[in-house]
């Protein structure tokens, strides 16, 4: 019998006051009650093209955005709104992106897919599975080129691993010390194909890094201290050894790929979901978690839970009246000489309508 | 009068901008300790060190994308491709993410990258090395495309895409890389060229020449033959900047020749010449005289015969004949 590591119990797990914690809980509730918000008016009509929903894998964005310094850069796939809401974006801005909103946190140029705030360190939010892959090590290239004490966390699902772009990367990653930190986040379907059906492997998707000589782990993760501890592992490999890392987070979604994923039911069982909701649901463990350690009791946790809701269909309000984007805005953010109005931005024609 | 030749003029707007800006930062395979597959980059990794010019490996999308991350958090990396024709594996990064990033997140995330390296045909390398990709790229909304014929344009547009905030995507040309031509002493100042600005190569009253690139060259040969045996005054008008485009230096030397030939190293079928004609039938349309025609590279994959490659492509025999099919001869 094997001991299981004492998580909770680690120097970095240490460090969390009670008001951390519940800020944890907290963000837990928020990505949550956020995508929760989206139902309905996604099922209006009112958001169009695809909306992929996190719900089940909070625990992943949560616990290890949570370590984020100044210097950590964060960059994802479009299963993207809870970290950028992990990373501090706004609900008002979030969902009025996802109503195709210009007070949206993309003018409504990027919808769902695509959220973006370069000031609080979230750099999208991108649409091709595994594109992203070499963008995080650019990110974490340039932290490392500029001389800060920093990294990229850069997200990707189960299926973005069989990506040319990401072993590219991971290769490149290795062979220069770029400081990027490659989390996995396996939910055990990329799409409608399960992990077995879609990847080849020995013992775990992790295990790839092997063949570029990089450090990996696996972590489980509905245990947000185990998360935060492997996670701050990685971290400090990066901070310390400008080294890279390969992080496999087991997680699970409880919606399909996306709200437009019809067959979600079919290619995974309604008592697989309902199991995972039951038993493994990582907002209700990190609340079980916290009313033991009496952090939280079940009055204070609905509280904090409530406040998110609240929060949340506030911003389907203010989505609702938020004004749309003029047309003319469609030739805004081009070319940054143009918008800028720079002597190159006036020279030539850059645009070719009638 | 100071000659220098392509590579060393592209060489010496890399070292100038080196020096200038402490993060412009040159990528690529073999750029750094091999001095570059062309040559291009000689003597700068010796000169810079690593931080500054860095080998890569042959993984294009993964170093592709890598420079347009940093670029975002304000590197300005220089990426060569060998050779141009082998976007095709870094596709992805060189269209959704160099040209949409800044679009998808509503101007908050800059790109301010330049991609380089020679994108031309005529060297028996056969169908996967010699595509001319410049109309491909300066179709996607948020790239910019340049294609220098001479030294001057090569070191003056570099300059200017390498502090340009776009991505700017630069089409140089391995039979061009060893031509000799003047090119400003940097003692007599900082030289630039600005993006957007085409070039009059020659005046003329009876034809213009629309070309880009090394077909510039051979517009300009074609026009001196035009004179001496024909009497036409042949004007040529080097775009050197594909998008942004300088449709003013094209539109009002058709208004003043009345009859115009595109020379495009392109295949025909939406190439840059499609392109240009349709901007004159829109904006010269009364001023013609004649149809427009155009001299392109013939519509099939590179043929790798030596012996037959040089017919693919344009010829000055082919422009004059063009130019002869629309124009009346003087003499």
């Amino acid at each position: 019998m094997t001991d299981t590591p004492d998580y909770a119990g680690h120097a970095i797990n240490k460090k969390l006051t009670a008001e951390d914690k519940i800020d944890i809980y907290r963000t837990l509730t928020r990505m949550r009650r956020f995508e929760q918000a989206t139902q309905k008016p996604y099922s209006q009509g009112k958001m169009g093209g695809f909306l992929h929903l996190y719900i089940g894998q909070e625990s992943v964005a949560t616990g290890t955005i949570s370590l984020c310094g100044e210097h950590d850069h964060v960059i994802t796939a479009y299963r993207c709104h809870a970290h950028a809401i992990g990373c501090g974006m706004e609900m008002n801005e979030c969902m009025a992106e996802l109503f195709g909103k210009y007070s949206g946190c993309s003018k409504g140029k990027g919808g769902s897919m695509h959220f973006f705030d370069p000031s609080k360190n979230f750099w999208g939010g991108h649409g091709i599975v595994g594109g992203q892959t070499p963008l995080g090590l650019g990110l974490a290239y340039g932290v490392k080129y500029k001389g800060q004490k920093g990294s990229c966390l850069c997200y990707l699902g189960d299926g973005a691993i069989n990506q040319g772009a990401f072993h590219e990367s991971l290769n490149i990653a290795e062979l220069h010390d770029v400081p990027v930190i490659y989390i996995i986040e396996n939910n055990g379907y990329s799409m409608g194909t399960s992990q077995k059906r879609s990847s080849a492997y020995k013992d775990c998707l992790a295990q790839r890094a092997d063949a570029y000589d990089m450090a990996w782990d696996v972590v489980n993760g509905e245990d947000i201290y185990e998360v935060r501890a492997k996670t701050q592992a990685a971290l400090d490999r990066a901070h310390n050894e400008s080294k890279p890392t390969v992080l496999e987070i087991t997680t699970y979604r409880y919606f399909g790929h996306s709200v437009a994923d019809a067959n979600h039911k079919k290619y995974r069982t309604p008592e697989e979901i309902a199991e995972y909701k039951k038993n493994h649901d990582p907002v209700n463990l990190w609340k079980e978690q916290m009313i033991s350690e009496g952090v939280l009791t079940e009055e204070s946790a609905k509280e904090v839970d409530n406040a998110a809701k609240k929060e949340a269909a506030e911003s389907v309000a203010f989505a609702e009246a938020a004004e749309y984007p003029p047309v003319s805005s469609i030739f805004d953010d081009v070319y940054w000489e143009v918008d800028n109005n720079t002597e190159a931005g006036n020279t030539g024609r850059h645009f070719f309508n009638d | 009068m100071r000659e220098i030749e392509y590579r060393h003029a592209l060489r010496e707007a890399f070292d100038e901008e080196l020096a200038r800006d402490e993060n412009v930062v040159l990528m690529g395979e073999e750029v750094a300790q091999y001095n570059g597959a062309y040559k291009v980059t000689q003597g700068l990794w010796e000169k810079w060190g690593d931080k500054r010019v860095v080998d890569t490996p042959i993984s294009e999308a993964g170093f592709i994308g890598m420079g347009i991350g940093a670029s975002m958090l304000g590197v300005r990396p220089v990426m060569e491709l060998m050779f141009w024709s082998f976007h095709s594996v870094a596709f992805d990064q060189l269209v959704n993410n160099a040209a949409n990033v800044r679009y998808m997140s509503g101007g908050k995330c800059n790109c301010p990258i330049v991609v380089r390296g020679p994108a031309n045909g005529g060297t028996n390398v056969g169908a996967t090395h010699s595509h001319t990709p410049e109309g491909l790229f300066a179709a996607f909304p948020g790239l910019k495309v340049v294609s220098p014929a001479t030294p001057a344009d090569a070191k003056g547009l570099m300059k200017s895409a390498i502090r340009d905030n776009d991505p700017v995507y630069v089409m140089e040309n391995t039979l061009l890389y060893g031509m000799k031509a003047h090119v400003p002493d940097p003692a007599d100042g900082d030289f630039t060229i600005p993006l957007g600005v085409a070039d009059i190569k020659r005046e003329g009253t009876d034809v213009t020449l629309v070309a880009h690139g090394r077909s510039t060259l051979l517009a300009l040969d074609a026009a001196e033959a035009l004179k001496e045996k024909h009497g036409i005054e042949a004007e040529v008008v080097d775009l050197r900047s594909i998008r942004p485009l300088d449709q003013d230096a094209i539109i009002n030397s058709v208004k003043k020749t009345n009859r115009a030939v595109m020379v495009d190293e392109s295949k025909p079928f939406c190439g840059v010449s499609a392109q240009i004609i349709t901007l004159i039938q829109e904006y010269a349309f009364d001023y013609l005289d004649a149809p427009v025609k155009r001299v392109t590279t013939l519509d099939a994959p590179a043929i790798y015969s030596p012996a037959i490659e040089d017919d693919q492509l344009p010829t000055v025999a082919k422009i004059i004949e063009k130019v002869l099919s629309i124009t009346p001869a003087k003499v």
